[in-house]
């Protein structure tokens, strides 16, 4: 009996130690939650934010750069006050914010630090900076704002703000962060992967009490910040601004776009904001705001509005029916009233005439011929059958849907197909007497600023586009934009075709918009009035100049201005001249279009 | 210096590499504790453990040459001596030492302090041999049973006046010592069962199921077995006994001192408080599980670096161990335990005389507690008790105490051929 008890011990032995193996392996090796935790509690991950690109324009002025803001900030263990009138006196600031600053601070955390005065500005910073060394435990900590130096293109440009839930959960490679500033309209949304630039990582070791002991594993793992890319704008600063100035205080878009690159010189969304406004501290302040005003501020009209197009689509109705055959400049059709309302003009008209008098029964007609070709002996069929292809034919010239601008939001209108018909009247219900106010741009179709811009660009290239687009180079580099823009689209159309309209455009002024006529700058042009259920017309105008070799394409909506030959028309011939000539030569003009009585 | 020669060549060499294995590996660690990447200092350094530690190993060095150079019956001769000056000094311990943080654990003369607590696990073993090892002493009898417990009992309650917990109950491993010399099994059978039922009392939290559970098999023993009077009467005062002390038990739990009570608790609730009471604990096992099958690398470990883990340099120095070398060094460092205590026991078992033999399990009792009761407190396996990891933990006290400790053994076993043979 006794002599076995030495096994025993020794049997105790190998158990106890047995047991300790297996707890260590369970701990150790089957489960890695300690090495979590380990890590959450050793090691301290700090981003490093890159600075967001910049953004110029066309002639490499600045529009977009980031402010240093800075905040002063306070280790509330390392912080000795010692004399507090003395303290508050070198930082201006009152006891009471003092005290108050710290006391959030020391309930934040001793040894992390907390803001004690946030966003001093940079005076006061180099101000405080040298009283700075005799106070420890406080500290600068610099961050950057979004800044507008020229206060304008605030739609085109759009804004930062915090991440929300939604985008973070879209982020499915997990780059953003809570807190993280993203692009959430504008440029600075299309652009977001361009201008972030790259997030750095730090690692660093903090003991027990949060004191930095160095980075870890000699900064293995750590990489450094890369600055965002900086954009080019195609926008053309001065221009733009010009466009704000005559469109102060009233409702409208201005596109102009240079037809031979698709490149969008300016974008104006009346009434607009200061850019500026909608940065750091304030923006959920100042976005509220907005976002209640009853004008809409924050309502990008040139490509989210949307209106009937109006007399101007008489012009493309002239290039499918010239394309098809079924009108050649000489077709001549009579001013019949009775089909639908005309003004006097000379009677009857050709295609040339038509366009220059805007002569809405000759387009009644005419698209009767583009609609019904006898393809079917059944006339309702025979209409659908019509309408849908010249459907198609209209939607190459970029109507009915969104471009695809680099800015987010774009509305693309509506060009109806049968399917609207058939819905809304019953199919076999409907022929050309119910559709035919599209002929003259009315009824169901529907268009936005950009894309009537786009269509003044079309007839100035006589028969292609490239989409149009804000940014024209990123980091230096033209060939670095999306390649849809760097892509010429044609519209279907012989480019002989267009020498008629451009010439009946250069005559239509005469007619309709005299007060945009320049002696020595040939305009093209062509006045819209997009009807209003609700008040007055808008007034809308579209051109290009000069006409030969067309250095710009432009829209203008004025909404509530009546006739598009008085607000849009003056608007856009200013818009021209400062382009084109860099100057103004008719101040009395000018007077006219910022006064805005244009109702009279 | 004839007769030494050949005791040199009996030294139990095995023994000894495996106690210099663990010194090593135990003070390179301790410089794992205190290093810092930011202000490297180097290992020698006496401002920091490590150098310190050097030097009480260099010190530890001399002692194993004083005792090996010794005369063997020295240590026979004069244990009664050793066993009563080192009582003494703990008589004196609580009137002329330091205190710290309520317990009175050193006594000495300015910078050179020691903790009389730990020597007299030495002595105690030495003089528990010594009263032993007559061949009548017979640990079956009741008389020779209360002159051993009276000899261990003496320390115990003298540390438990410090008081120390933790050192007091490092005594009842000689325990072991006393089953190897024939202590009754009875008596582990109902100490293993006292302490499972406690442990149940304490882990289960409705008492009322375990009573349930003591009402059912003692009814069914009873109902069972042979119906006498005397049987029943037995069984059923057993029964409420058990029942009394586990309701007893809660009481007693709560009057203990508050910093023991939660040691208590958080052995049965690792997660119960893991930013005060858990702190260590969950710190502990932090360390050590992430450390992983291979480790993070020597002087790579953050969380014992960064001060995670509180008093990582002596008793929870397991923890840098398990951190930068994971569990291959955790296999490797209780290897070696295991080997020197397998050995210890082989080299016990060849003494001549009971002397030795008794001796050597006190040195392995001792051992093998300390190495267990550690490393289970630094995985939460045992409750935090204030005792170091032999060989390895920082200090002087600890690391002179369990040399003295294992080389009086080591040279009473070199000596082994010159001793007279009076084994039983």
């Amino acid at each position: 009996m006794r002599d076995q008890r030495p096994a025993v011990i020794l049997l105790v032995i190998f158990l106890v130690s047995g047991i300790l193996l297996v707890k260590l392996f369970a701990i150790q090796v089957l489960d890695d939650s300690f090495l979590k935790r380990a890590e959450s509690n050793a090691i301290q991950r700090i981003v490093d934010h890159p600075y967001r690109g910049l953004v110029y324009d066309r002639s490499g002025k600045l529009m977009v750069f980031n402010n240093p803001i800075f905040d002063l900030m306070v280790v509330p263990r390392e912080f000795h006050v010692g004399d507090t009138t003395k303290f508050c006196e070198l930082f201006r600031i009152s006891k009471e914010a003092l005290i108050e600053g710290f006391t959030a601070a020391k309930n934040y955390s001793k040894v992390k630090p907390s803001p004690l005065i946030k966003q001093l500005s940079t005076r006061d910073f180099a101000r405080i900076q040298d009283f700075l060394v005799d106070y420890p435990g406080l500290f600068i900590l610099t961050r950057s704002v979004r800044s507008y130096p020229s206060a304008t293109a605030a739609h085109a440009l759009g804004y930062i703000g915090e991440i929300n839930g939604g985008q973070l959960e879209r982020d499915t490679v997990g780059y953003y962060s809570q807190g993280d500033y993203v692009g959430l309209s504008g440029l600075e949304k299309y652009y977001e992967n361009e201008l972030r630039g790259k997030k750095g990582v730090k690692y660093k070791m903090v003991n027990v009490r949060g004191v930095d002991k160095g980075p870890f594993k000699e900064g293995e793992y750590d990489t450094i910040s890369i600055a965002g890319k900086n954009l080019t704008s195609t926008i053309d600063l001065e221009l733009q601004r010009y466009g704000e100035l005559l469109l102060n205080g009233k409702t409208g878009s201005v596109v102009a776009i240079e037809p031979k690159t698709g490149e969008i010189l300016a974008m104006i969304s009346a009434p607009f904001y200061d850019p500026n406004q909608l940065t750091g501290a304030e923006f959920g302040k100042t976005y509220s705001k907005l976002n209640k005003d009853s004008s809409k501020p924050l309502f990008n009209r040139p490509i989210m509005a949307v209106y009937p197009p109006g007399s101007i689509f008489k012009i493309v109705q002239s290039l499918i029916g010239l394309q098809e055959g079924v009108l050649t400049p000489n077709s001549t059709f009579a001013c019949n009233k009775s089909l639908v309302a005309c003004h006097n003009h000379p009677n009857p008209v050709n295609l040339f005439g038509a366009i220059r008098n805007s002569c809405n029964p000759y387009y009644h007609q005419a698209f009767r011929q583009i609609i019904n070709r006898e393809v079917s002996s059944n006339t309702f069929k025979d209409t659908e059958i019509g309408l849908n292809a010249w459907r198609e034919s209209v939607l190459k010239f970029g109507l009915g849907a969104p471009l695809g601008i680099d800015v987010s939001g774009e509305k693309g209108g509506d060009i109806p197909s049968s399917k609207l018909y058939d819905r809304i009247y019953g199919a076999g219900h409907w022929k050309y007497s119910t559709i035919y106010s599209l002929s003259i741009g009315q009824g169901e179709m529907q268009v936005t600023p950009l894309q009537m811009a786009n269509l003044a660009a079309i007839f100035a290239n006589k028969g292609y586009y490239y989409t149009p687009h804000l940014v024209k180079a990123i980091d230096g580099n033209p060939k670095k934009i999306p390649a849809k823009f760097q892509e010429k689209i044609s519209v279907g159309i012989d480019a002989r075709h267009f020498d008629l309209i451009q010439d009946a455009m250069v005559e239509a002024i005469y007619g309709t918009s005299a007060r945009a006529v320049m002696t020595d700058l040939v305009i093209a042009g062509k006045t819209g009035t997009a009807q209003n259920p609700h008040g007055e017309d808008h007034s809308v105008f579209i051109a290009f100049a000069p006409k030969d070799n067309p250095k710009i394409a432009i829209a203008v909506y004025v909404e509530n201005a009546g006739w598009g030959g008085r607000a849009a028309a003056s608007t856009a011939s200013l818009m021209i001249e400062k382009y084109i000539r860099r100057t103004i030569s008719r101040p009395e003009l000018q007077e006219y279009v910022i006064a805005g009585n244009f109702i009279y | 210096m004839k007769e030494s020669e050949v005791q040199i060549n009996r030294v139990d060499w095995i023994a000894v590499s495996i106690y210099f294995a663990l010194v090593t590996i135990g003070w390179f660690n301790i410089y794992a504790v205190v290093y810092d990447s930011q202000v490297e200092k180097s290992i020698f350094d006496l401002s920091i453990s490590s150098g310190k530690q050097l030097v009480w190993i260099g010190t530890a060095i001399g002692l194993i040459t004083l005792i090996m150079v010794a005369d063997y019956r020295f240590f026979e001769k004069l244990s009664l001596v050793i066993y009563l000056i080192f009582l003494l000094i703990l008589i004196v311990t609580p009137i002329f030492g330091k205190e710290v943080n309520g317990q009175i654990l050193s006594i000495g003369i300015g910078e050179f302090r020691i903790q009389p607590g730990e020597f007299a696990k030495f002595a105690t073993a030495l003089a528990l041999a010594k009263v032993m090892e007559r061949p009548t002493f017979d640990l079956s009898k009741r008389n020779y049973q209360a002159i051993a417990f009276g000899v261990l009992l003496i320390p115990i309650i003298l540390i438990l006046l410090q008081p120390d917990t933790g050192t007091a109950m490092v005594y009842f491993s000689l325990l072991i010592m006393f089953y190897r010399e024939g202590l009754p099994q009875w008596y582990y059978g109902l100490g293993i069962g006292s302490v499972g039922i406690t442990l149940l009392a304490l882990g289960v939290d409705n008492n009322l199921y375990l009573a349930a559970i003591i009402i059912l098999v003692v009814g069914g023993l009873i109902y069972l077995g042979k119906k006498s009077w005397q049987r029943i009467l037995a069984f059923s005062l057993i029964g409420i006994g058990l029942i009394a002390y586990i309701y007893s038990l809660d009481f007693v739990v709560s009057q203990l001192p508050p910093h023991q009570q939660n040691r208590v608790m958080v052995l049965f609730n690792p997660d119960l408080d893991p930013l005060g009471v858990g702190w260590n604990v969950t710190q502990s096992k932090i360390a050590i599980g992430s450390g992983g099958f291979f480790g993070k690398g020597y002087l790579e470990g953050t969380q014992t670096k960064f001060d995670f883990v509180p008093e990582q340099d002596t008793d929870f120095i397991f923890c840098t161990l398990g951190e930068e070398f994971g569990w291959i060094g955790s296999l490797v460092v209780i290897g070696l335990f295991v080997g020197l205590l397998y050995r210890l026991v082989i080299m016990a078992e060849r003494q001549k005389t009971r002397f030795s033999r008794i001796y050597g399990y006190g040195v392995i009792s001792i051992l093998l507690f300390h190495f267990v009761v550690n490393i289970s407190m630094t995985v939460g396996l045992f409750p935090v008790v204030g005792i170091p990891l032999p060989f390895f933990s920082y200090g002087g006290s600890s690391l002179w105490s369990f040399t003295v400790l294992l080389f009086i053994f080591i040279k009473l076993d070199s000596s082994r051929a010159s001793q007279l043979g009076r084994i039983s």
